[in-house]
This record gives structure tokens, sequence and C-alpha cells, in this order.
């Protein structure tokens, strides 16, 4: 092959590469290939029934470090101080669109009915985690507070603060919400959740990828779209950094 | 209409004698085969390069349910260089994005495909072994005849490793890579609890994934692209886009 042929073929390629950077910054190209989430939700909700349980394990499957990711540990004197106490002053707040907002303490929580689980965390980055989960199930919170007839989507506000000082949160659907497997988990492999784990609460929504699961819920909140919290798109990452809001697939 | 082709080599000789030589046009692929193989080609690398991305945010390999950093991986890399990944830099969202629309391509494409050739009879007549064909004097002599560079395929069908080539990649590379993809769906775990059962475990399926990945491009770099340009490029190329295909023949 002649030096020219060679030039020709890496100048080719140089030209793919940069067309293809190119096309990942347009916008127009954005929409198109970010189109395709909507029907991944789509068809993987026309698939499965709605309460379809994701894959549970017998405790033998354990992963023997289940391990810790995001924020590991909230920043600020405050949530130190709940620490110290062992978060025996940590309180769960229930509001927006519901009839009789609460306030639970972590021990009236607890006291709730509660649901164990061995379930697989996969984290968006392709790892996988085996873990026992014990927690109140979403669906008695929601219950408890009612919702209204409005309430499209539950927000779950936390504790942790990412770089940038933007708060992290999270978003799920009704669906999800009141999915029997979805809850507020406060205990992971029969001990209360480590800091590094999301103490003292986290959410487990068992079909969705770890991005969803918001560690350090201080507060749940019910609302009729997902616009006006925050960066509009329902989570902190799917705000900041583009990732999808249904973390199905 | 007759239609063969080969993409496995297969060298197209011009006779040695003087005789007069005419060219003719034969119709080799049909408008769905032409449209899956361009859709197809697209699909597959764009799939490579984004799915190389997602790779790079985690690159350990592990077999089961599970695998993260505290467990044994049976193969850890360093990650990909950026003229590999689409995009450049490193943007794991990016990837995803990239990937997840163009696996509908492939699925789409590969899917109208295979119904096609099974209802136009390209499936039947040029892909389905038969015990003949396994018959091992029989892929001994295609073996020797490929070695030899002979135009095995005169009688305008595929031989038997073509078959199984193509057999390999439509129905077990292509449609592996989709399921092994889904498998690594938390949702469509929940949705089709099988796949995990087929594949072991998610991780697993993320370690089957990543090797027919790469036993795709292998197959395109070391087999599909020599066997192109041994086999003449531009006829190739044309034909794989009008449908038809220049050959030489002596003049009766």
């Amino acid at each position: 092959m002649s030096y020219s042929r060679r030039n020709i073929l890496l100048g080719g390629a140089a030209v793919t590469l940069a067309g293809c950077d190119a096309m990942n910054a347009s916008p127009t190209v954005r929409k198109l290939l970010g189109s395709a989430e909507g029907g991944n939700f789509a068809i993987q909700r026309a698939l499965s029934d709605r309460m379809a349980l994701a894959p549970e394990f017998p405790r033998s499957a354990l992963s023997p470090v289940f391990r810790a990711n995001g924020t590991r540990r909230p920043p600020g004197e405050d949530y130190t101080r709940h620490e110290a106490a062992k978060f025996a002053g940590w309180t769960l707040g229930l509001g927006g669109l519901v009839e009789r907002p609460q306030a639970l303490t972590l021990s009236q929580v607890r006291s709730l009915p509660a649901r164990t689980q061995i379930t697989r965390h996969d984290c968006v980055e392709g790892w996988s985690a085996i873990g026992e989960w014990t927690g109140v199930p979403l669906k008695l919170l929601l219950d408890l507070a009612g919702l209204k007839p409005d309430a499209r989507y539950i927000v779950f506000h936390c504790a942790d603060v990412m770089e940038g000082g933007k708060a992290y949160y999270e978003s799920i659907d009704l669906v999800d919400a009141f999915h029997p497997q979805t809850i507020l988990a406060w205990n992971l492999n029969g001990q209360p959740l480590p800091v590094g784990n999301g103490a003292p609460l986290r959410l487990r929504v068992e079909r969705q990828l770890g991005y969803k699961q918001a560690k350090y819920v201080t507060s749940i909140e019910a609302v009729a779209d997902l616009s006006g919290i925050h960066g509009g798109k329902g989570g902190f990452w799917e705000d900041d950094a583009g990732y999808q809001w249904y973390a199905g697939i | 209409m007759q239609l063969y082709h080969f993409a496995i080599p297969c060298n197209i000789r011009a006779p040695h004698n003087e005789k007069a030589i005419m060219t003719r046009s034969i119709y080799r692929h049909r408008l769905p085969t032409r449209l899956w193989h361009w859709l197809n080609a697209v699909s597959v690398i764009i799939l490579f390069m984004s799915g190389l991305m997602i790779f790079n945010a985690h690159p350990r390999l592990y077999w089961g349910q599970y695998g993260a950093n505290f467990d044994k991986a049976w193969l850890e890399l360093e990650r990909f260089p950026g003229w590999m990944t689409i995009p450049t830099d490193y943007s794991l969202s990016d990837g995803r994005l990239w990937h997840f629309a163009f696996a509908w391509v492939l699925s789409f494409a590969l899917t109208f495909n295979l119904v096609a050739m099974v209802l136009n009879g390209h499936f039947w007549k040029d892909i389905a072994l038969s015990f003949k064909d396994l018959h091992p004097r029989k892929i001994v002599a295609v073996l020797i005849e490929s070695v030899k560079g002979g135009n095995h395929a005169g009688d305008g069908r595929y031989n038997v490793i073509q078959k199984l080539a193509y057999s390999l990649v439509l129905f077990v590379l292509l449609p592996g890579m989709i399921l092994t993809g889904l498998t690594m769906s938390p949702g469509m775990n929940a949705a089709w609890p099988w796949l995990l059962d087929i594949f072991g475990g998610r991780q697993s399926a993320r370690s089957l994934h990543f090797i027919m990945a790469w036993g795709l491009m292998l197959f395109f770099i070391a087999v599909h692209m020599p066997a192109l340009l041994l086999a003449g490029p531009v006829n190739h190329i044309r034909s794989m886009i009008t449908g038809w295909y220049q050959t030489k023949e002596e003049d009766a």
C-alpha cells in the first residue's frame, strides 16, 4: 500500500472520528438518539407485568463485599451529628401532593411492616453486587400519606451534596413506587445501613440501575410532573450528565 | 434470476486462453439483503465503539450473577483508547445514548432480514445446511479447494464453510449479542427471568457480550475484509449496493 493511500485511509478515519464527535455534540442528533429511551421504557413496560419481580437470590449468592459507590459520606456537620446519634433524630418527610403530610422518625419507619429481599444491585458502570435489604415498602408510606389524584411521580430528596453543590435526588413513577419490591431500606445484610450505602435510609427500586437507588433519603415528595424539581429531568445524574431517567436498561 | 455470492475467499479468474470474453451482469443480492447488510454494518461499528466506551466505565469482566471490584475478575484491561470509542472522550452516558439507539437499528434490521430470508427462499436455498454438506469428506474437499484458491462456488451455491460462517453470524453471534445485551437490563430480568438462566447470570452475560462482540469484529477484520479484497472489492461493493454483479465469461 502506498503512503498516499495510507494517508487517505488515516485521514478518512480521522474525519470519521471527528464526524462522530461532531454528531455527538449536535442537539438534533442527541434528541434523535435519545428518543430510543422512550422506546425502551415503553417496550419494557409492555413486556412485563407491572408487578413482575426482580430476581431474588438465596443467602449463598450474597456478594462477599457489597461495594459502595457515589457519595461515601454526605458532607456537613449535620450528617456527622446524626451519625454520632445513630440517626435517632433523623426524620423522613412525606409531602407534596398528599392528603396527610407526614414526618416520621427513623424508629417510627423501622417499626412499620418490613420486607426483606436479596437482590442484585446493578451499577450503570457495569458491575453488580448482591445484597440483602430490609425496609418498609414504599406503598405503605404512600398509603399512610394518601396520594392526591394528580400525583404522578415520587421524588426522593437526599442529604448528599454532589460536586458543584448540587443536591442528589431521584424520582420514579407510580408503577415502580407501588411495586412490592420498592422499599425504603434501613438494613443491609442484617445490619443497619453503613454510611457508604446510604445510612440511615435508601431507596431500593429493584428493576432499575444503581443511580436510581437514592441514598440518605430525607424526604419523599409526590408531584404531578418533574419539570419544577432541580434541573427538571428527574434526578441528579439525569440533569447533570445526561443519563436516562428510565434506568431499566 | 440466479443468486450467488462469496464473502469467503473465492477467486474469480479470467480464462487464460484468448477466446472472446463477455461481461455479464448477474442479479446477486436482493433488496432485503442489501438493506440489511448496510444497516447492520453501520450498527455493528457504532455498537462496537460505543460498547467499548461502556466497557471503559468498568473494564473488568466476571462470571456468575454478581461481580464488582472486590470480586475475582477473569479479565481486567486498561481503558480502550479514544480512537476506538464513541464518543472519543470518556462519557458513559453518551456511549449509552448511541448504544441503545443503534441496538434498535441492529435488532430491527436483523429481524426483518431473517424473516425476508425465510420467505424469499434465500435461507432454504443458500444458508440451510443439509446432511450432505456436513459429510466430513465434503468439508475436507471444500477446505482443500479454498486453500488452493479454486472457484469452489461454481455451481452458484455457498459451500459448507460459507454456510457455517453465515449461520454463525446470523443465528448465533448477532442474536447472541441481542440476548446477552437484554440480560444485562434489570428491567428485562424482571420481565424475562429465563434470560439469566440461559447465560448463567448478569455478569456472565456481560462477559459473553464482550466475547461475542470481539468475535464479530475479528470475523469482520480477519475473514470478511480479506475475502472482499481478494475477490474484488469494487465489483462486490457495487453488487451489495445495486444488486448486480459483473462476471466475465467465455463467449460460447
